[in-house]
């Protein structure tokens, strides 16, 4: 527990869903064209992660930036590591070094 | 010019980088949440520097979100970063 009530909020999600997307808009809506782009990876690879909406909860959509210490939105967490945000996921994505860490964290997924 | 400008004099100090390009893309996001009618909320920057060397996405990531923290917290909306190192970029 830390003493900051969002940060317990936070840490509650990515320590019960393996995969976890702080997104603007939802996995079948994402809002923003950056959020869409990591849905489309996921997507692609038929991960399953849960999309978390940071346009619907203010208190989300500004905690996560001072958790993560980055400062913009989508955010991708694998296992509770903090793996990057749309152009991490994507440069991840094009070389192949996606699928190696789902591999390596036991995350099921198929090959595109 | 004004956000782009002070971009660029904090990526120099802080990264000394060997090419720097900063894009602004606000004209395509215009109308966006987070767009400002002035412009200068959404960039691409490719940021070539030796500060990347053994260093993950995300560090050298953090290295320039760092640098840009002021503009970050205060007007810019979305930056695409390219973080490579003079060996990458070669």
């Amino acid at each position: 527990m830390s003493d900051n009530p969002v940060f317990d909020r936070i840490q509650n999600e990515i320590d019960g869903n393996d995969v976890v997307l702080f997104m603007k808009g939802n996995p079948m809506f994402p809002q923003c064209g950056f959020s869409a782009a990591v849905v489309g990876a996921l997507s692609n690879m038929k991960v399953k992660f849960k999309g978390i909406d940071v346009l619907q909860d203010m208190e989300i959509r500004e905690g996560i930036k001072a958790f993560s210490n980055w400062p913009t939105i989508p955010q991708l967490y694998v296992k509770g590591e903090f793996i990057g945000g749309c152009d991490i996921v994507r440069e991840m994505h094009a070389a192949g070094e996606l699928q190696k860490l789902f591999t390596d964290k036991g995350i099921p997924f198929e090959a595109a | 010019m004004r956000i782009r400008t002070a971009m660029e004099n904090k990526l120099k100090a802080a990264l000394n980088p060997e090419r720097l390009e900063i894009i602004d893309n606000s004209a395509r996001h215009a109308g966006h949440a987070g767009a400002h009618p002035e412009g200068e909320s959404h960039f691409k920057l490719i940021v070539v520097s030796s500060a990347f060397e053994g260093k993950s996405r995300v560090q050298r990531q953090r290295l320039v979100y760092d640098a840009l923290a002021e503009e970050m917290a205060n007007h810019v909306h979305a930056l695409e970063l390219q973080t490579l190192t003079p060996a990458e970029a070669a």
